[in-house]
């Protein structure tokens, strides 16, 4: 059952590289990670690749397999024929630092930019209530494993560099929309979703959503209900009609 | 051997040290899991500049694979619940080898730890009155573990990390640096702890990943968080992080560990594709209904139940089936009983020509719960089968088998504040050892992760405290000799490959120092060890320092090979079976070896292994026990009233 299967893997640091091309064993049930670290142990011992858990749930082994961003420990290589080559490149909306390790540190800084949960001051632990139906729109969002597919595959950061400057990507629109459907946070993020992080950019095109490992809706059940709940607050700014959410009025948030 | 003790080199060294990059801090926390994190946000709190290292991203541990959740007694779900019947649990489940104080500290604290997560912004998933809800799990008497869905360790890590966050927003506002008091330093490995000249804790010693460049780290108090040792298996669940260096790091340092020989092999870990082989299956499985089944359709772990456990497992499938939905009136299913029985038994039935095709047993929700219950209460695990093994798990059984998980032994340390037998150095987490004896329960990982990560932040910032600004100061040729031995593998070309010897060391224990064990096997396996120790010394890497995953192995095969050393000496000693050490030439369990711990240590001569006696257990602790249940495990003089 074990073939020989033709990789292309993208070998080089910041200022510059090339495809490489490998003849590599390939085994039943075996993934695109598992064929990377064959090669490690075999043909090119320094090849720089980030992995952990080996299991779609670590979101470390982020990259483009045949153009496609992917996590490499979950595109198993029967989804490919034996003929076909197979390229392994480095996510593109991030500086490569080697091979196919990139510099992520984009996301810590916007990660850092978000407004942190608030509960009300005088609510002790352990007083929390909460009934499930209202927890599950944030849970939908933190089942994120932060593998960044999605910063990859969205065009405003993808194709424009100076973007990343104003826009913070789907990953952290979504982390606002979680806060926002928070049962329990006092704290309102509508003007910093589009003043700190570029609401306004998205122009729904839903890659993002297409390439999320965890299926998350990430425009449909995140960005659009943000966007929605922004354009109430500028109409009526007063007063939140929130027909999507059932919080009353949050406070603005802090800077941070 | 690979130079142990700071062995100083022959070769003169390489490193300059005004080149190297150094920081000062109060505390350094080596690891960024649960237990770090935690201990990185209570040393804050106090008022300590803290640096937090590891070896991957920034919220990429290893707890964020954690499935099924933190065991805490909060009482949501079953009334009767409280710290004593979890204290209880844990003392069985470890089969009395535990750090009674150790336990007794988790029972008590961890549901405070969970409802602080939710302050935090944790989201768990919710009983219909509102509050956190709570799922069986193995040797739990009721249920107990805190969880969302079968990601509990992602929500863990991600709201820790949140926290940090927050509390560098919060120093932004004071300071105008998000990193004025709390700083990741992330993809950066430490390879050695460094002591001033009395011995106490200065620092650590170690690499940026990214570029290969060295770094150290001046701080009184270091706190080890480093996790487990798994990656010197061949098939287990951990990932390419356990490689053991904080039990490495503790014992060349002059620490100590104990409980090296216990070592959980999960009962369910994937068997197929090969590829898989180890990754794990949640016990959730079990616990929400899921049946183990041999290849003749029975229900096999009903043969298994062992004396000590007679009275508290289901004699007949109807009895267990009805415990689900009928806990008070029906004892619970043998499938959930501790770990090491269900993996023992699986061993026994594959032994028996009783296994699946690949060579594990069937684990069954298919034909117990509905298709959309299934998606649900279980959506990694239906994901991770469809996706990794093409197998619908609402239609067609799992097969499973056991894989190394986790491992009991680490670094002895002082119950209430987690400091090791080093002034200055710290262990919380996996990589400290006594918290859960000879067998961990399911989900007390996570709770010892909360809770001791915040003892230790607050016995690190008292112990700086108490030193009343006399920080130690790092001698400059340690870390000479730290850089020396870090290069080593750059010496020379054409010597041994570290991914060839890592795969050999691998196969060694898990074949000889396994699941089941004998004298003539470990005896081999020391033997083995030793050649590979020869042979480590020699190993040579390509290319350069920036990002080199060959060197970077080659540096964790020095932990590996001591920790693996440690692992398979304290097995042969230890003349009995208990828990994660089962020795086929001696199957029952001894009241004697309960008394008795085995310290390892690592001095010039290698590793070495002391007898120590355990503690006794405090009398209003033993007393929560029935003396015949106490019978069952401690010698007569040690029984309540002297054995009447
Ligand atoms: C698949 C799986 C499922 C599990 N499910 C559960 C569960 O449901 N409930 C439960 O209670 N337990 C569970 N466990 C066990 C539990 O997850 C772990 O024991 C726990 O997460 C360990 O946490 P930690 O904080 O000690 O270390 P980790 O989370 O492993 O973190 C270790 C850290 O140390 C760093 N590090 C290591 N070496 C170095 C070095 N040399 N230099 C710098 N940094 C270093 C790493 O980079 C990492 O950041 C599970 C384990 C596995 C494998
Ligand atoms: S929907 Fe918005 S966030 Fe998603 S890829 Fe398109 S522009 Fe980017
Ligand atoms: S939202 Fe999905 S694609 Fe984006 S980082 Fe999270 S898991 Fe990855
Ligand atoms: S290695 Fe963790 S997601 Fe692939």
């Amino acid at each position: 059952m074990a073939y020989t299967a033709h990789f292309k893997v993208w070998r080089g640091d910041g200022s510059g590289g090339a495809l490489q091309d490998f003849d590599v064993e390939v085994n039943e049930g075996e993934v695109v990670l598992d064929i990377i670290h064959r090669l490690q142990a075999t043909q090119t011992p320094d090849l720089a690749v980030r992995w952990n858990c080996k299991a779609g749930k670590c979101g470390s082994c982020s990259a483009e397999i045949n153009g496609r961003p992917r996590l490499m420990c979950m595109t198993r290589m029967s989804t490919f024929t034996e003929e076909q080559t197979i390229a392994v490149t480095p996510m593109r909306t991030f500086p490569v630092i080697r091979d196919l390790v990139t510099d992520v540190s984009y996301n810590y800084e916007k990660a850092r930019m978000v407004p942190s949960f608030a509960p009300p001051a005088d609510l002790a632990p352990g007083d929390y209530r909460m009934a499930q139906v209202d927890v599950e729109r944030s849970q939908e969002f933190r089942k994120c494993i932060e593998c960044f597919l999605c910063q990859d595959v969205c065009h405003v950061i993808r194709d424009h560099e100076p973007n990343k400057e104003s826009y913070s990507g789907p990953r952290f629109l979504i982390r606002l929309a979680e806060l926002d459907m928070h049962p329990l946070d006092t704290v309102d993020r509508r003007d910093v979703a589009v003043e700190d992080h570029g609401l306004g950019f998205c122009n729904i095109t839903k890659c993002c959503t297409e390439v999320c490992p965890e299926g998350i809706k990430i425009t449909d059940n995140g960005i659009i209900p943000l966007k929605e709940r922004v354009v109430d607050k500028r109409y009526d700014p007063v007063f939140s009609v929130g027909s999507l959410f059932r919080k009353g009025q949050k406070r603005s948030a802090p800077p941070t | 051997m690979v130079g142990l003790a700071a062995k100083p080199y022959e070769r003169t060294t390489t490193v300059v040290t005004a080149e190297l990059e150094r920081h000062t801090y109060d505390v350094v926390v080596i690891g960024a899991g649960g237990a770090g994190l935690r201990a990185a946000i209570e040393a804050r709190s106090q008022g300590k500049r803290t640096a937090i290292v590891c070896k991957s991203l920034f919220g990429k541990a290893h707890t964020v694979m954690a499935e099924g959740g933190i065991a805490a007694s909060m009482g949501n779900v079953n009334e009767h619940d409280n710290w004593q019947v979890h204290f209880r649990d844990t003392m069985r489940g470890g089969k009395f080898m535990n750090s009674w104080r150790m336990a007794e500290l988790h029972a008590k604290e961890a549901p405070q730890r969970v409802w602080e997560l939710e302050t935090y912004g944790a989201l768990f998933d919710r009983t219909p009155e509102g509050k956190i809800s709570q799922r069986n799990f193995g040797g739990h008497e009721y249920p107990r573990l805190a969880h969302v869905g079968d990601r509990t360790g992602l929500e863990l890590i991600r709201t820790l990390q949140q926290k940090i966050v927050s509390l560098q927003q919060e120093d932004f506002r004071a300071s105008g640096d998000y990193e004025s008091h709390i700083k990741v330093f992330a993809e950066c490995t430490m390879t050695r702890l460094l002591k001033d000249k009395s011995g106490a804790m200065a620092g650590a010693f170690g690499y940026w990943r990214e570029t290969g460049r060295f770094v150290v780290f001046e701080a009184p108090a270091v706190i080890l968080a480093t996790g487990g040792i798994g990656k010197s298996f061949k098939v287990t669940s951990n990932s390419w992080e356990y490689t053991g260096d904080g039990h490495a790091l503790a014992m060349l340092a002059g620490g100590t560990t104990i409980n090296m020989e216990f070592i959980q092999f999960h009962p369910t870990g994937m068997v197929w594709p090969p590829s898989v082989k180890g990754i794990l299956v949640t016990e959730s499985v079990r616990g929400d209904g899921g049946v183990l089944r041999n290849s003749e359709g029975k229900r096999f772990m009903f043969d298994y139940i062992p004396a000590v456990f007679k009275d508290q497992y289901a004699k007949s499938e109807d009895e267990a089936d009805r415990w689900y939905t009928d806990p008070e009136h029906n004892k619970r299913p043998p499938e959930l009983l501790p770990r090491d029985e269900v993996a023992r038994s699986i061993n026994s039935e594959v032994k028996a020509g009783r296994g699946s095709p690949h060579g594990g047993v069937f684990l069954d929700v298919s034909t117990r719960l509905p298709a959309e219950v299934i998606r649900k209460k279980l959506p990694s695990m239906y994901h991770q089968f469809m996706e990794l093994a093409d197998v619908d798990i609402t239609a067609a059984p799992m097969e499973v088998g056991p894989t190394c998980h986790y491992v009991m032994g680490g670094v002895e340390v002082d119950p209430d504040t987690a400091a090791a037998v080093v002034p200055g150095l710290f262990a919380i987490g996996e990589v400290s050892g006594g918290m859960h004896g000879s067998n961990r329960l399911g989900g007390n990982s996570l709770g010892d992760l909360l809770v001791f990560g915040r003892r230790a932040g607050l016995g690190a910032a008292d112990y700086i405290d108490k030193l009343g600004g006399a920080h130690p100061k790092v001698v400059d040729q340690i870390i000479d000799a730290a850089a020396a031995e870090a290069l080593a593998p750059f010496r020379e070309e054409g010597g041994e490959n570290p991914y060839t010897l890592h795969m050999e060391l691998q196969q060694t224990m898990n074949d000889l120092v396994g699941i089941i064990r004998t004298e003539s096997e470990m005896t081999e396996a020391l033997g083995r060890l030793e050649a590979l120790k020869v042979r480590a010394a020699n190993i040579t890497v390509e290319g350069h320092r920036q990002f080199n995953p060959g060197w970077h192995l080659a540096l964790d095969l020095r932990n590996m090979l001591i920790v693996s050393e440690c692992v398979a000496r304290a097995a042969l000693l230890r003349q009995e079976s208990r828990g994660g050490h089962t020795r086929d030439d001696f199957p029952q369990m001894s009241a004697e070896w309960r008394k008795v711990n085995l310290v390892c240590r690592v001095d010039e001569n290698g590793v070495s292994i002391a007898r120590q006696p355990l503690v006794p257990m405090r009398p209003d602790l033993l007393d929560l026990f029935e003396v015949d249940e106490l019978e069952k495990y401690l010698t007569e003089d040690e029984l309540p009233g002297g054995g009447h």
